[in-house]
């Protein structure tokens, strides 16, 4: 077993976690979210052209009064990925842009993905994806105050609540996109942090039982040392899972694995330093466990 | 813990093998099929097309609030109420009357009520009123009225879209309500969607009319195939409803590309008198507002066979005739979303992801193994059943995988092993304290198996959240996520445990390292 002093950081720790978060909300407030076409609404085409440029396909497109249009280089040389703006539904859009490109390219254009999303759908699509998110922390919220006391419910969900709002941080401020396979990722890191929180908290609870001597920083640090060879191991099998996707997995499932990646670091750092410390301040004890004890078999 | 009855080994290793079993189903012969059971790939991985329509229903209510006008006034009439001011303002009638209290009682009687029809479903009428001033009231459809015109339209449009998607001759359409006034088509292997969304895309409502020589009242100006401005009566002589065949031919004469269509008993002698009546005028063939062409009337045509000519392609006439053999759409059809991917394109994916996955998996089993050796083994070899069992049970539920999918399978072989890892590392705890190495791992075992629980619980409860409100490829994930969290517990906690016994219990008496 590890014996390092973990409670002695819990204080920097918890600074550092609320600068993090605090610039997250910064930039999701005033940057944004670079919302891909899923909940944007509009039209997406990946297509493979040799002997072209991005450029060309821009000139192509101009003059053909589609508002804002995005083309940039995708994956392997030749594949390209346009995306236009598009404000309402209309279905003759997608094979005039076709024949547009297939008329003024010289090469042969191969169109590997069309797709479409109207302005109600994509308002839908988002709409559930805020419900989903919100749904499944309340769910946690609820699991772990059914499993434990109320104390770690809090704990849990604040610590979710940072990983969540720091993975969209960093996606923010790198402009990655946002759709619907990052909705996934983010549902899945949050089952991920909360798995790793899990097995502490078990160790917490179990500890406080055990030690009746010890306060909460010191149960929380011996904890964190006991589980810490199963924390780490079970990090580094999912990476080594998730950068296998992420090198190799193909472009499109590249931004829902850099978020996982994203999710796995971030999770495995707030249940070691965000969700142990914060049962500091509601000064859990084994006093405190008992009462809740009380409480449910009178 | 490491007890087992030989039964519960029998039982363990016949539901493994069971399940196992299945996922060799899908590398079986094609011509040779033990069991038609496999996974299907979805269409990101197949390639094909997914579409999502939906109806407009606006003209079809305007249209069905029209119909009321005439028996609404004569119901009036009839009962002796006097109206004024009636108008029609789009999707609603209003109307000024000296007696709301009679017209109350008649508007909501439910003998017998032509006007306004009781709805036994929904417990509701099919119209409502409201007063807007003293004696001004409106009439629309009620809230259930507005379903039923949607249910029926859209059932109606389902059944055409499905008959014009089969005459395409696509392999293994699937097509479904979505909702309250969506369809949904999806459509595998298809490479290129436009000509089925254009056929989707025409409500196809044809109309013979007469060309009349001035433009007096009910008549509307339309302009014909070569760009002539045509007064066409408002008369319908007869629709595509009166139609019971349509195909593509080739005129002998010049070649051309024209549609013969063969009439019903009352259409051939609707147009047999309306061609008799009118020789040497024009007939206008409209089509969804449009005029295909406008010929001239040259002899009566009394056989139900006709021809339509109209500068056509082949092409052109084949989808023309595909059209109206398949019946009009009762309103107009949007796509709403669409996602098509190309064949190339799904076999570059399932590459990547079964490399991605074969990669991710050894880097994971040499891991596990130069970490705990022997145990190592012990935890790769419940991976392999559970990827096994993983594989059987999509097998046996003829799961859709998708990419993500094959995200979940690859996340799910790198988060499996924590089940272990947190017994292995529980075990040598115990070990330090407790002298005998059977009730070290039995304790270890014991101990472990709460905390096991619970960590798999919450992500097994995100899996289920987003297979609920994930849509397409993202349920995939789901599926693999949630699936393998339960094959993850089965292995580890039967398989891996009975393996452990068997390691424990025969190295009785020497120092056992994990």
């Amino acid at each position: 077993m590890t014996n390092y002093n973990f409670s002695s950081k819990f204080k920097h720790a918890n600074i550092l976690s609320l600068i993090l978060f605090l610039i997250s909300i910064f930039f999701i407030v005033f940057k944004g979210l670079n919302y891909g076409i899923d909940f944007k609404g509009g039209t997406l085409i990946e297509l493979r052209s040799k002997n072209t440029e991005a450029s060309l396909i821009r000139d192509i497109l101009k003059n053909m009064d589609l508002g804002d249009v995005n083309v940039k280089k995708f994956g392997k040389e030749g594949d390209f990925l346009i995306k236009v703006e598009q404000k309402d539904d209309n279905n003759k859009l997608i094979p005039e842009i076709k024949k547009k490109l297939s008329d003024n390219l010289n090469s042969d254009i191969n169109f590997r993905r069309v797709e479409n999303v109207g302005p109600k759908v994509s308002a839908e699509l988002l709409q559930s994806g805020i419900i989903a998110i919100s749904l499944s922390l309340a769910a946690m919220l609820f699991y772990i105050w059914v499993r434990f006391e109320w104390q770690f419910s809090i704990g849990s969900i604040i610590a979710l609540f940072h990983d969540v709002i720091i993975t969209l941080g960093i996606f923010s401020l790198l402009s990655l996109e946002i759709n619907l396979s990052i909705i996934a990722a983010v549902l899945t890191i949050v089952g991920y942090s909360m798995n790793d929180t899990v097995v502490i908290y078990d160790r917490i609870r179990e500890n406080l039982g055990k030690f009746h001597k010890l306060n909460i920083s010191d149960i929380a640090n011996l904890s964190i040392n006991e589980t810490l060879a199963r924390t780490i191991i079970t990090s580094i099998t999912t990476l080594l899972a998730l950068f296998s996707i992420f090198i190799l997995g193909g472009e499109i499932l590249r931004g829902f694995s850099f978020a996982m990646i994203l999710g796995v670091l971030i999770g495995t750092y707030s249940s070691i330093f965000v969700a142990s410390p914060i049962l500091k301040y509601f000064k859990v004890s084994y006093k405190t466990m008992e009462k809740e004890e009380e409480k449910i078999v009178p | 813990m490491l007890n087992f009855s030989k039964i519960n080994v029998l039982i363990i290793y016949l539901i493994f093998l069971f399940i196992a079993f299945f996922s060799f189903l899908n590398f079986q012969d094609e011509n040779d099929k033990l069991i038609e059971k496999k996974i299907n790939l979805g269409l990101d991985l197949q390639g094909g097309s997914y579409l999502l329509l939906e109806i407009n229903s606006d003209s079809l209510v305007q249209e069905k609030i029209q119909s009321k006008v005439i028996p609404l006034k004569k119901l009036l009439k009839d009962n002796n109420i006097n109206y004024t001011n009636f108008k029609i303002n789009e999707e609603k009638l209003t109307l000024s009357l000296d007696n709301i209290e009679k017209f109350n009682i008649l508007f909501n009687s439910r003998k017998d009520n032509l006007i306004n029809p009781y709805i036994d479903n929904y417990r509701s009428y099919e119209l409502e009123y409201k007063k807007i001033k003293d004696n001004q009231i409106e009439i629309f459809f009620s809230k259930f009225g507005l379903l039923t015109i949607n249910n029926s339209a859209l059932k109606q449009s389902i059944e055409i879209v499905r008959r014009r998607i089969d005459d395409v001759g696509t392999k293994e359409p699937t097509i479904l309500q979505r909702g309250e006034k969506r369809i949904l088509v999806e459509l595998p292997g298809l490479k290129d969607p436009e000509r089925i969304k254009a056929l989707l895309g025409k409500t196809a409502q044809l109309n013979f009319r007469l060309v009349s020589d001035n433009n007096e009242f009910g008549t509307d100006e339309l302009i014909s195939e070569n760009g002539e401005k045509l007064n066409v009566s408002k008369r319908i002589i007869m629709s595509g409803e009166n139609l019971i065949d349509a195909q593509p031919s080739i005129q002998n004469q010049n070649n051309e590309p024209t549609v013969s269509f063969t009439l019903d008993r009352l259409g051939a002698q609707k147009f047999g008198r309306t061609t008799t009546d009118n020789v040497g005028k024009r007939l206008a063939i409209v089509l969804d507002g449009e005029i295909v062409s406008a010929p001239n009337i040259n002899e009566p045509i009394t056989s139900g066979n006709g021809m339509i000519s109209g500068n056509f392609t082949f092409q052109e006439a084949t989808d023309l005739a595909l059209l109206l053999r398949s019946g009009a759409l009762p309103t107009p059809l949007i796509v709403v979303e669409e996602r098509t991917v190309g064949p190339d394109l799904g076999e570059d994916s399932i590459k990547s992801g079964v490399t991605s996955l074969i990669v991710g998996f050894i880097l994971v089993i040499l891991f596990m193994f130069y970490k705990y050796k022997i145990f190592g083994l012990i935890a790769n070899t419940a991976l392999i059943a559970n990827l096994l069992m993983l594989i059987g049970i999509l097998t046996i539920l003829e799961a859709t995988l998708t990419l993500p999918g094959i995200a979940g399978i690859i996340l799910t072989v790198g988060m499996a092993v924590d089940a272990n890892v947190l017994i292995f590392e529980r075990i040598k705890e115990e070990l330090k304290t407790e002298k005998s190495a059977i009730h070290a791992f039995d304790s270890g075992y014991t101990r472990a198996k709460i905390t096991v629980l619970d960590a798999n619980i919450t992500t097994l409860i995100a899996a289920i959240i987003l297979f609920v409100f994930g849509s397409g490829p993202v349920k995939g994930f789901a599926i693999t996520l949630g699936i393998g969290i339960i094959t993850t517990l089965f292995t580890a906690y039967f398989l891996a445990r009975h393996l452990t016994s068997i390691v424990v219990l025969n190295t009785k008496n020497k120092e056992i390292k994990i």
